[in-house]
């Protein structure tokens, strides 16, 4: 195995292009070196990319913040603004793991890995971020939900790096939420995951909405039939109730140690009803 | 393959070593440098017995390479004590036997005192999720919350 710890984006792309056996970006690795050591992968080449000073700010951008691929879970969470502006992403990301953990694993890092479960996936698929992928083809930008295409999997291409992800800015009245279900309090995988960003005009009517769900299909999904339960509506009990049963009709889960397939579709609902009130709640304050 | 050189430092002292790009700081703390306080619970990140901090940021020695330490400091369980005298969380530990066994307890003073170095007044629900990565097998967590309550109460001079 080589390591190779360029300053540069461009430096990193082309030590991965020219690299013609199995290539690993390394952030926080809190995944690839237990993935390593396990002998599930054995890189030709890791590109250590905390050495790249634009991949490791939070920078505010058009009204949202630009986080960099190698900002820690903790980094997010001493970062007073974003947790204002974005605090379901947040929470989210401050989910993942131990505190050992959340110190050096990047949110980037677990949208890269494609764990239907990813604790931050939901909630920024829920923000509408958006990724920014730097390659040998230069530089796009898609949106989170797009990254999964199967457990493990992402639709990155040979030699690609999601340099950053975007959380965009927010109307005024606008909140977000995620939460988990695990059967104990802490340092735990998901047995449903649901994060929801909604927006309300100033009657309180819900006018836009996103529902990301995660755990219950093979990649995080977003939920259009729920967020249409929530849009046009004061999000009450009957909208919530609609909201439940869309979220609980788009889960596709599977029986696993975690949870039965039953248990997670109606947990899927009862979470996103706790969710939409408490972005609710702070898309009032 | 030869080794890849690293200077970074440990407990404020300058460092260097040679090592494998493979091995990771924890392999090095203990075999290259015999410092044998950071211990190998689980390897996967999930026991935190290999605690450390990296610029002060509290992370798992297992889940970083060793060539990921250059240029960066890292804080041990070796650099806690002032000599022989301990640090007040070491003493606290010993004074409630919050321990039995003691292959945590390094990762735990670690673990604390980053936390008290950031939140000198934590609440016992704060150092409980703080603490959720550290794994005891022994004492039941109840010594060793009421160690760190009391470590903290003492620290504040209060």
């Amino acid at each position: 195995m080589r390591y190779e710890a360029p300053d540069t984006i461009d430096a990193a792309i082309a030590i991965l292009a020219a690299e013609d056996g199995i290539a690993r970006v390394l952030a926080g690795g809190t995944d690839l070196l237990v993935q390593i050591r396990s002998d599930m992968i054995e890189p030709d080449l890791v590109v250590d990319i905390k050495n790249i000073n634009s991949m490791r700010s939070i920078t505010p951008e058009n009204g949202g913040y630009r986080i960099g691929g190698a900002v820690s879970c903790a980094e997010m969470g001493e970062h007073a603004d974003l947790c204002a502006q974005w605090p379901g992403v947040v929470e989210a990301a401050e989910l993942i793991g131990s505190t050992q953990v959340q110190g050096r694993a990047t949110m980037t890092g677990n949208l890269c890995n494609c764990g239907p479960a990813a604790d931050s996936v939901p909630a920024m698929v829920a923000a509408e971020a958006i990724a920014t992928i730097v390659g040998p083809n230069g530089r796009r930008d898609i949106p989170v939900e797009d990254m999964p295409v199967a457990p493990g999997k992402s639709s990155l291409t040979k030699g690609e790096i999601v340099e950053s992800v975007f959380l965009p800015a927010r109307p005024e009245r606008s909140g977000d939420a995620y939460l988990r279900f695990i059967p104990r309090t802490e340092m735990d995988i998901a047995v449903v995951g649901v994060g929801i960003s909604l927006t309300l005009d100033g009657h309180g009517t819900c006018t836009h909405a996103r529902v990301g769900l995660g755990a219950v299909a093979a990649t995080v999904l977003l939920v259009d039939d729920a967020a249409k339960a929530l849009i046009g509506t004061r999000v009450d009990d009957a909208a919530l109730d609609k909201l439940a049963a869309a979220t609980s009709a788009a889960c596709k889960p599977i029986n696993d140690k975690r949870g039965t397939i039953e248990f997670r579709t109606k947990v899927a609902g009862v979470l996103a009803q706790r969710v939409a009130k408490i972005a609710l709640d702070r898309a009032g304050k | 393959m030869s080794g890849t050189h690293v200077s970074t430092t440990i407990n404020g002292d300058a460092v260097e070593y040679v090592c494998d790009v493979e091995e990771t700081l924890l392999d090095v703390l203990r075999n290259r440098l015999g410092l044998t306080g950071a211990k190998e619970g689980c390897s996967t990140g999930d026991c935190g017995a290999c605690s450390v901090t990296v610029d002060g940021r509290l992370t798992c020695s297992c889940l970083m390479l060793a060539v990921e330490a250059e240029g960066h400091e890292i804080g041990t369980i070796e650099g806690v004590a002032n000599g022989s005298e301990l640090h007040p969380i070491q003493q606290k530990i010993l004074d409630h036997a919050a321990l039995q066994c003691g292959v945590c307890t390094p990762g735990v003073v670690v673990a604390v005192k980053a936390l008290l170095e950031k939140n000198p007044d934590p609440t016992e629900t704060e150092v409980r999720y703080w603490l959720a990565g550290n794994l005891c097998r022994c004492t039941g967590y109840d010594k060793i919350i009421r160690a760190v309550m009391d470590a903290a109460s003492e620290m504040r001079g209060s």
